[in-house]
């Protein structure tokens, strides 16, 4: 915790309804959104401020998640500040316009309250449906509990709009572990938050055919820029590579975005990528995203106080991926153990897991990179199971030998 | 509304469609947008589902759109129109629209409306956006190489629905995709074709004066899909109204009316021509002129009657 005043009152609130708070405080032009399982409080709860006339927003209730993309994509082209929420099918349904929205530069922000994909049918938290859309063009932030998920969604507006971003935000935060769960969450003064996000300013693009002139790039009723053309061989890798650059920017902006946020909250999240515990001394540690870090640095204090040098980074930026940091956070540790909260079926491991070895290659040396895969479908990680994690790993980092690289946690035979 | 409209003024009016697209010779989707365009008086957005007027009208680095516009994607120009609309409330809300009054126009093929972008247009309209949806329906994909849509007419020969020597092209009526919009209560809905182009633009004026989710269905006649000559397009779409195979009429709060030349044969019924009139004219219906499908005109031509009869009654002129 930073060293600067907390501000604001705290308020019990499930980590759906701190995201609709942020939502309201970040005067945001158009919701639209589409209900489903875990993700329907942020709605429903929306749709109160809207009703009882304590937002601006205008609010459409689409038939589908596809429109509610759809009109974000809509919404933002015109120039407004949008904002979305989504969960496992519904962002599945989506999948077509992420590429779309991210390929438009299009500063969406959306709040995914990670759930399990069917089939079979499942409401509980995994981390499989953002996983899938990893890809997508999309900045992927992870919460760890219903405070930073009302912090991050502040301070994705201002990521995703930032110049030298201008790609949407994702804010992901556990289904039911954080979405249906009550906390003290401190909700700042409206004016704090208002000021600190600003209002939407459109992007300068200068238009040859409109003899260089400086025009926003909006669709505001007359000045003809055509958005989302027939783009073919002889341009679209060239219209790719910004793309590239914006989510590289991305990581600095992301950083300057926590530390500015910390001087008005008194909050900050690690270096905004990364949060790291314990890895000055550790021999061990175990690297995860999302709401079970809480558990796991928990875990871990219990374990220090008892003298066993053992870590925790939480990744809270996985796209864009903050391989620099990580190395450095990890580059002393003899054995990391990495948690996925997903699979990819036929892959080598995990997607984090994934990441996380390849970021090693460079290394002349590098730990022994476990991956743990855990919790589908909402499947609980208990503390007696962390603990056990972390006392094979400094097994494993005394004899230096792992026996098993891809193991699968609490899963019965 | 009240000024008369004149061909000599409109030709005055900058086009906002402009040369050097590459849609094909005798293709009646520019003629569709142009006329649309000249109707449409003050600032305008544009929303284009994927189709031949998008890839064939702005491949990079050119446009040929002198208006704001956007290709979201197939099945969703319905819902960017209602994002758009959503945001231009909101913007106004907090002073950062100029414009007391925009336009937003999507346009979407038969295949983006019929059938992929249906729920999106259906959610839409129920929900009252502020829009003109202008489905121009050349009766198939033919973006992709003529495969059948629910657009497509009873025994048209497609890519998808071939006249074998079995199967004499498709076996399905065309889905009565005005009705269905009518029946979500939409403010105005219409039909028009750019042959008959006064009536047009006069619906596109009317629409675009009313509060609330508009729908122009308008025939577009494919010179490449339909198998004609490419000179013969405003022939085709003429000879589509003289037969009833594509009534004009509009409907505005609970009223229907015929209009124009179908206004014409519905006070002069002898000017009603044959269905056959309209299939010879056509490639895609070859097939269906040749004896043993005699029965596939037979039940083209009832269903024709059919609508036409109810349509006059609707109109209270029957």
């Amino acid at each position: 915790m930073a060293a600067e005043k907390v501000r604001g009152v705290v308020m019990g609130l499930n980590g759906d309804e701190a995201v609709a708070w942020a939502v309201k405080q970040c005067n945001v032009d158009v919701v639209a959104a589409y209900p489903i399982t875990p993700q329907t409080i942020i709605v429903e709860r929306f749709s109160e401020f809207v009703a009882n006339g304590e937002v601006n927003t205008e609010f459409v209730p689409v038939e589908s998640e596809h429109s509610a993309l759809s009109a974000c994509v809509g919404a933002a082209a015109a120039g407004a500040r949008a904002f979305t929420a989504t969960a496992s099918q519904g962002l599945a349904l989506m999948w077509e316009i992420l590429y779309i929205a991210s390929g438009l530069r299009l500063p969406i922000v959306m709040a995914v309250v990670n759930r399990a994909l069917s089939a079979p049918i499942n409401i509980h938290c995994d981390h499989s449906d953002t996983m899938g859309a990893r890809d997508s063009g999309w900045i992927q932030l992870y919460v760890e509990d219903s405070q930073e998920a009302y912090d991050t969604v502040i301070q994705a507006f201002r990521i995703a709009e930032h110049p030298d971003v201008l790609l949407p935000v994702m804010v992901n935060l556990d289904g039911f572990f954080l979405s249906h769960t009550l906390q003290d969450v401190r909700i700042l003064p409206d004016e704090v938050v208002k000021k600190f996000v600003g209002t939407r300013e459109p992007t300068k693009v200068k238009v040859p055919y409109l003899n260089n002139k400086e025009v926003p790039l909006v669709l505001d009723g007359e000045t003809p820029i055509t958005l989302g053309p027939l783009d073919l061989q002889d341009y679209y890798f060239e219209h790719k590579m910004p793309q590239i650059i914006a989510m590289e920017n991305a990581k600095k902006v992301i950083k300057e975005v926590n530390e500015e946020y910390a001087k008005i909250s008194g909050r900050k999240y690690g270096n905004g990528l990364i949060v790291p515990y314990g890895l000055e001394d550790a021999d061990v540690a175990i690297v995860l995203l999302g709401s079970a870090a809480g558990t796991v640095r928990y875990v871990a204090r219990k374990l220090r106080e008892n003298g066993y040098k053992v870590g925790v980074l939480r990744i809270r930026a996985f796209r864009p991926f903050p391989i620099e940091d990580i190395v450095e956070k990890l580059r002393n540790v003899k054995v990391v153990c990495v948690m996925d909260r997903s699979v990819s079926f036929g892959a080598h491991g995990g997607p984090l897991f994934m990441e996380i070895r390849s970021a090693f290659y460079d290394m002349p040396e590098r730990p022994i990179i476990l991956n743990y895969i855990y919790g589908l479908g909402g499947r609980d990680l208990p503390p007696s199971t962390i603990k056990d994690i972390f006392m094979e790993l400094l097994d494993i980092a005394k004899t230096g030998q792992a026996r098993q690289l891809i193991k699968y946690v609490g899963v019965r035979e | 509304m009240s000024s008369a409209i004149n061909i000599r003024e409109l030709a005055k009016k900058e086009p906002k469609l402009l040369p050097g697209h590459r849609l094909c010779a005798g293709c009646a989707a520019p003629v569709i947008v142009k006329l649309v365009l000249l109707a449409a008086e003050g600032p305008t957005i544009i929303v284009n589902a994927t189709g031949c007027l998008e890839v064939a009208t702005t491949i990079f680095p050119y446009t040929s759109w002198k208006v704001p516009w956007i290709h979201n994607a197939f099945e969703n120009a319905a819902s960017t129109a209602a994002g758009i609309d959503a945001a231009i409330k909101a913007l106004r809300r907090r002073g950062a629209f100029k414009h007391d009054r925009v336009n937003i126009i999507a346009f979407a093929g038969d295949g983006g409306t019929y059938d992929i972008g249906l729920q999106a247009l259906s959610g839409a309209i129920e929900r009252g956006h502020n829009f003109l949806y202008i489905l121009y329906d050349n009766e198939a994909y033919m973006n992709t190489g003529i495969q059948r849509s629910g657009g497509t007419p009873l025994g048209a020969a497609t890519t998808t629905s071939p006249a074998g020597r079995i199967i004499p092209g498709k076996l399905q009526h065309k889905k009565p995709i005005a009705d269905i919009v009518v029946a979500h209560k939409a403010p105005y809905v219409a039909t028009a074709t750019p042959a008959h182009w006064m009536d047009l633009i006069r619906k596109v004026k009317k629409a675009l004066s009313i509060e609330g989710p508009k729908f122009l269905h308008i025939l577009s006649p494919c010179p490449r899909g339909w198998r004609y000559d490419p000179s013969m397009t405003m022939e085709v779409a003429r000879i589509a109204v003289d037969t009833c195979y594509f009534p004009l009429w509009e409907y505005e709060k609970g009223t229907w009316r015929l209009t124009d030349r179908s206004l014409a044969i519905a006070k002069n019924p002898q000017l009603k021509k044959p269905i056959e009139e309209f299939l010879k004219t056509q490639g895609r219906f070859k097939h269906l002129l040749r004896p043993e499908n005699r029965h596939m005109i037979e039940k083209l031509q009832e269903y024709v009657d059919a609508v036409w009869e109810d349509l006059l009654k609707r109109a209270g002129l029957k």
